[in-house]
C-alpha cells in the first residue's frame, strides 16, 4: 500500500494550483468596489403610480413590510438581488421592493418602467446558461460542469468539462458540442446534441498497471430540459460515445447523467 | 371709440374661440375628428422644433454572485483533524436557491494504526494533503433577521446544500457526496459571514476494507456580493 503510485506526483502541483485560486478569489473580491459608493446620479429613478409601493426589511417574501411609498413619489433603485430591489425614497428610507410592484412604476419619461418578469420566452431569449450535471459514465461516476451560448432559439454550443472517477481508473473529459432544441417553448423540452472532445484516463495503480491515455471523442445524444421556475431548468440526458483509441478497435461508451442550470 | 372697443371684443372672441376648438378634445367635450386616412399621408402641418427627449436608464447594479474565504475544521476518518482552508463562489437564483462551488484543503495526521505500531507509514506525506472540490445547490430554508440592541437588524439565512464533486486523497481522486447547512449573516447588503457544516462522503480502503468515510467539516467565511 505505501508503494508510490502513479496519481501520487500530481498532488503536489495540484496543491500549487489550489493556493492559486485562492490568491484569485482574494483578489477578486479584494478589487470588488463597494456599490454604496456609487454616484448618487447614477441611480435609475421610477415613479410610483399605484396607490402605494411596499418595502420590505429584506430581499424575500418574508421579510416584514416596514415602509410604503405613496402614489407621485419617485424611487431610486440602488440594486438587484436575484427578483427583488433595493430602492432609496426621497426621504432616505432604504427598503426592497419585489418585481412585480416594480413593474408597475413609471420611468422619468411616463412609460411603463418595464423589470421583465422570467417568463418562458425569456429564458428562450436568454444567450448564456451554465449547469452542473452528476450521472453515469460506462460504469464510473461522472462529475460535469457547462457553459452554453444561445445562436438562436433552437440553436446553442456548449463548452463542457468533466471529471472520470472509477472504480479502476479516473480521468477527464473535455468536450465541446452544439445542441439543437426543437421546441423551445415547451416547459418539457426535448433536445438533441453532437460534439467532439478529448478524454485523458489514468488507471488506478493499485489495481491495474497501465499508462495515461488522451484520446479524442465523439459524441451524439439527445435529453430533456425541464424549465422549473424563473431562470431555473432541470436537464437529463443520453449521449453516446466512441472513443478513437490507438488500438484496433474503437471503445463505445454510454453516459446518463441528471442535472440543473440556470440562465444569466 | 365704440368701434374700437368693439374690434377689441372681437379679437379677444376670435382668439378665445380659436383657442376652445383646439383644445376641444382635450376635455373629451364636442365630437371626435376622424383620423386621417392612412393611404394618406397627412401634410406638414407643425414643425416639431422639440425633439423627443431621450432619457438613458442607468443600468440597474445586479449582485447575484457571493465569493469569498473560509476556514475552519476537518476531520478526515481515522486520520485525525486538521485545519481547512477553501474559497467559495455562489451564484443566487431565485430568493430561494443558489448554486454554489467550493474547494478546501486540508492535511491528514497519522491513524491511530501508524502511531501504536510505529511501523511504516500507510501512505506517503504528500498524498495526506486532502484537496477537494464541490458543485453544490442550496436553499436559504429559514430567511430571517437577526437584531443585535435595539436598534441593528441584519439579514440572515439558514441555508441547506448538497452537492457532488471529488476529493483527492490517499493517491486517489474520490467521487464525494457532500451536504450539510450553514447559516449566513449580512453585515451590510454586500457582505456576509458564514458558519457553515458539511459532511463529505468518500469510499475509500487504504485501512484494508473497502467503506464509506464520513469527514465532518466546521467552518467560517466571509463573502462579498457583486
Amino acid at each position: 500500500m505505501s508503494e508510490p503510485s502513479t496519481t501520487t506526483t500530481p498532488t503536489t502541483s495540484l496543491s500549487n494550483t489550489f493556493w492559486g485560486l485562492c490568491l484569485v478569489a482574494l483578489a477578486l473580491t479584494a478589487g470588488i468596489p463597494a456599490p454604496a459608493e456609487a454616484a448618487d446620479d447614477e441611480f435609475r429613478t421610477v415613479a410610483v403610480v399605484e396607490p402605494f409601493l411596499e418595502m420590505h426589511t429584506g430581499p424575500g417574501r418574508g421579510y416584514p413590510i416596514f415602509h410604503v411609498v405613496d402614489r407621485g413619489e419617485s424611487i431610486e433603485i440602488l440594486m438587484q438581488r436575484t427578483w427583488w430591489y433595493q430602492v432609496r425614497t426621497a426621504k432616505g428610507v432604504v427598503g426592497w421592493v419585489d418585481e412585480k410592484q416594480m413593474n408597475l412604476t413609471l420611468n422619468p419619461d411616463g412609460t411603463g418602467a418595464n423589470f421583465s418578469p422570467a417568463s418562458l420566452q425569456d429564458l428562450i431569449d436568454s444567450k448564456w446558461e451554465v449547469g452542473f450535471m452528476a450521472g453515469d459514465f460506462g460504469g464510473a461516476n461522472m462529475v460535469s460542469m457547462y457553459g452554453a451560448y444561445s445562436l438562436n432559439p433552437n440553436l446553442s454550443i456548449e463548452v463542457w468539462g468533466s471529471q472520470i472517477l472509477g472504480d479502476f481508473s479516473n480521468g477527464w473529459m473535455g468536450n465541446v458540442n452544439v445542441v439543437h432544441e426543437t421546441w423551445p417553448e415547451w416547459r418539457f423540452s426535448p433536445f438533441f446534441t453532437m460534439g467532439a472532445g478529448i478524454v485523458h484516463t489514468s488507471p488506478k495503480s493499485t489495481i491495474i498497471s497501465g499508462d495515461d491515455r488522451t484520446d479524442e471523442v465523439g459524441h451524439v445524444g439527445a435529453g430533456l430540459r425541464i424549465y422549473a421556475t424563473q431562470r431555473f431548468l432541470l436537464r437529463a440526458e443520453y449521449k453516446s460515445y466512441v472513443v478513437f483509441t490507438s488500438r484496433d478497435d474503437n471503445e463505445e461508451i454510454e453516459e446518463w447523467k441528471v442535472g440543473f442550470a440556470f440562465f444569466f | 371709440m365704440e368701434s374700437r372697443i368693439r374690434v377689441l371684443f372681437l379679437i379677444a372672441a376670435f382668439i378665445g374661440l380659436s383657442g376652445c376648438a383646439a383644445t376641444k378634445n382635450l376635455f373629451g367635450i364636442g365630437p371626435k375628428e376622424a383620423p386621417p386616412p392612412a393611404s394618406e399621408p397627412p401634410g406638414q402641418v407643425i414643425d416639431p422644433a422639440v425633439e423627443r427627449r431621450e432619457v438613458k436608464e442607468p443600468k440597474i447594479d445586479r449582485e447575484d454572485f457571493e465569493a469569498g474565504g473560509f476556514a475552519g475544521i476537518m476531520s478526515v476518518e481515522d486520520f485525525g483533524t486538521n485545519v481547512v482552508y477553501g474559497v467559495r463562489i455562489a451564484y443566487h437564483i431565485t430568493e430561494g436557491f443558489f448554486v454554489e462551488a467550493t474547494a478546501g484543503q486540508t492535511e491528514a495526521g497519522l491513524t491511530s494504526f501508524e502511531v501504536l505500531s510505529g511501523g511504516a507509514p500507510i501512505i506517503s506525506e504528500d498524498e495526506r494533503t486532502l484537496t477537494y472540490y464541490n458543485l453544490n445547490l442550496g436553499y436559504n430554508l429559514l430567511p430571517g433577521e437577526g437584531f443585535i440592541g435595539e436598534g441593528r437588524a441584519y439579514n440572515t439565512a439558514f441555508y441547506l446544500v448538497a452537492g457532488l464533486g471529488s476529493t483527492r486523497f490517499a493517491g486517489d481522486d474520490r467521487f464525494t457526496v457532500n451536504f450539510g447547512g450553514g447559516y449566513r449573516f449580512l453585515f451590510t447588503d454586500s457582505i456576509a459571514f458564514h458558519v457553515d457544516f458539511r459532511d463529505h462522503l468518500f469510499d475509500i480502503d487504504v485501512l484494508g476494507e473497502d467503506k464509506t468515510a464520513h469527514n465532518l467539516e466546521g467552518h467560517v467565511g466571509v463573502t462579498v456580493f457583486f
